[in-house]
């Protein structure tokens, strides 16, 4: 449903030299499929993602959705075409409340019931939040459900979060799990999510590695751990990956 | 409201929220004069005789009332000046609602100066609503220059919403308050300027007694051509606390000047300010964007949110 055609992504820096970020990553998200990307940090996962959503333009390469070029579409196009994503640094707003985002999500006027349907499934308790608004009183992990409940509002067919995890204690981590699978069954759409968690990489229909702007391998989490370890090891993060001492089982 | 214009009974339900005549007290003033007056219980007005205006006398422990006391005027070419005092007794705990709109369609200026001073008694509580607004497509410009006293008696606390959101051209708005021990003062002040517009918040307050705060927030959003000038000055002079911010979003060419001032003069006074000026921030257009907003859309959200 997705595909990624050598995509390329250089950035300028300041001194005027060009840095390559995404170095020609050709990738294809079949329907109905839960895939996680992986890999060391500064790999250029998150970048990819932001290409995928439109937020930056590749310098080469092209992106096709459902067999439609969308390379040069905007963010709001692909998003109306049924994209969605959950950003690994969620944006904070004064003024606007959740129950706000959740409608603007949804792309509807959602009764206070509905609207806090989408926030006691990231496990929040919903009345104490519907009326806050998205500003910085909110915590870290709060805000990180709140961005989740918006991707699930919105219900499109290929979504993509950005280390959903990343900041959310470990009772929530097992709904969190609970969510993608759910999401899962009742959307049948596609959903990527970048993660270093072992448990996401456990539900994953396909791993996709990415370091230093490649993909370096993708496959089964069973055909992959030794990369994933290796990798991690590189970027003197293994204590990240969660990988009990000895590898897994 | 048999005696009103369609354009005033506009201007009363944009300001006021009023569609019908309230059921508690009010005094509502249409083109310079009195256009009708209610009266309760614990509620008196009464018209001034020296000079325009009227005097607002609430009883001691007056719980729960709300009073309006909006002024609407569509005759272009016209200036008002009306002094309004309000004397709030103690214990009191009451919401007033005031406001000016102005529909000008002709082609002279119409400006309404309204000069209020509350006498807040000791313990008692008053929020206190203004809304200021402008239609009509006349050349003729839409000036406001309110004056407001506030003196707080001990342990009182007052609450003023401050709104102007469309149509007033000129405008400059001051507000001084005196607090005493235990006073409480919170202003929450929303403007939005645009076209030429030009508009100028001045917040003077001092906290003269033991105990006593003060929370004075701006937020603002200036478009287009527009100007705005917001000057807060806390005067500690007891044990206090007192806090100032000025929050504007700014677009297209507008200018925002932010001046907060702080004086000090008791080493127990904790007083800060905050003020920050920029454009909408990108990451923030952006995840609207991905919600399949689109830049405009996001950019209307944004600042709707921001000024709520
Ligand atoms: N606009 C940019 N300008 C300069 N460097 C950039 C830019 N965008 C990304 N980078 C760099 O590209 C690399 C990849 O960044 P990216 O955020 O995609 O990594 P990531 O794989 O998501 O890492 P993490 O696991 O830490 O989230 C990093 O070295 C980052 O500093
Ligand atoms: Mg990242």
């Amino acid at each position: 449903m997705l595909e990624l055609k050598n995509i390329v992504f250089d950035v300028t820096e300041e001194d005027g030299s060009v840095k390559r970020i995404i170095d020609g990553v050709s990738l294809r998200l079949d329907e109905n499929k839960f895939y996680v990307v992986t890999g060391p940090n500064g790999g250029g996962k998150s970048t990819l993602a932001r290409i995928i959503m439109g937020i930056e333009k590749p310098t080469s390469g092209q992106i096709l959705l459902d067999g439609v070029d969308i390379t040069d579409k905007s963010i709001t196009e692909r998003a109306k075409m049924g994209i969605s994503f959950a950003l690994q640094q969620p944006v904070r707003f004064k003024g606007i409340k959740v129950h706000d985002l959740i409608n603007i999500a949804s792309g509807k006027d959602l009764g206070t019931v509905e609207a806090c349907e989408y926030l006691s499934a990231v496990g929040l308790c919903a009345r104490d939040y519907i009326d806050r608004e998205v500003n910085a009183s909110l915590s870290g992990g709060e805000l990180k459900r709140i961005e989740i409940a918006t991707v699930l509002a919105r219900g499109t067919k290929l979504s993509v979060f950005d280390e959903p995890e990343a900041g959310i204690d470990l009772w929530s981590f097992q709904n969190l799990i609970h969510i993608f699978e759910t999401m899962r069954e009742e959307i049948k759409g596609t959903i990527l999510i970048i993660s270093h968690q072992e448990r996401i990489l456990n539900i994953a229909d396909e791993i996709i590695m990415i370091a230093d702007g490649k993909i370096t391998k993708t496959g089964k989490k069973e055909d992959m751990m030794i990369d994933i370890i290796g990798a991690s090891l590189e970027g003197g993060i293994c204590s990240r990956m969660n990988i009990p001492e000895g590898g897994r089982n | 409201m048999a005696e009103l214009t369609q354009a005033q009974k506009d201007l009363l339900e944009t300001i006021a929220g009023l569609t019908c005549m309230p059921g508690g007290a009010f005094n509502i003033r249409a083109n310079g004069g009195l256009a009708e007056r209610q009266v309760t219980e614990h509620i008196n007005i009464t018209s001034k005789e020296d000079k325009p205006g009227i005097d607002i006398h609430i009883a001691p422990e007056t719980k729960g009332e709300t009073c309006y006391i909006p002024v609407v005027m569509d005759e272009s070419g016209m200036t008002d000046i009306v002094y309004n005092d309000f004397f709030i007794g103690e214990g009191a705990d009451v919401t007033i609602v005031a406001g000016c709109g102005i529909h000008n369609c002709g082609g002279e200026d119409s400006q309404h100066d309204g000069i209020h001073r509350f006498f807040v008694g000791k313990g008692a509580h008053v929020k206190y609503v203004e809304n200021h607004y402008g239609s009509g497509d006349g050349l003729g410009k839409r000036i406001l220059n309110p004056v407001t006293e506030v003196y707080q008696d001990e342990d009182s606390s007052v609450e003023m919403e401050m709104v102007q959101i469309k149509g007033v051209d000129s405008t400059i708005r001051t507000t001084k308050s005196e607090l005493a021990k235990g006073a409480k003062l919170v202003v929450r002040e929303r403007l939005m300027t645009h076209g030429e517009q030009h508009a100028e918040s001045i917040y003077l307050t001092e906290l003269n007694g033991d105990g006593s705060s003060a929370d004075v927030v701006s937020r603002s959003v200036a478009r287009d051509n527009s100007y705005q000038k917001y000057t807060s000055r806390i005067v500690g002079k007891a044990e206090c606390s007192g806090h100032t911010e000025c929050d504007a979003i700014l677009m297209d060419n507008a200018r925002v000047l932010a001046v907060p001032e702080l004086d000090a003069a008791c080493l127990d006074a904790q007083l800060v300010h905050e003020a920050a000026i920029g454009k909408i921030a990108g990451d923030q257009l952006i995840k609207l964007m991905t919600l399949g907003l689109t830049p405009e859309e996001a950019e209307e959200q944004i600042i709707n949110g921001f000024l709520a």
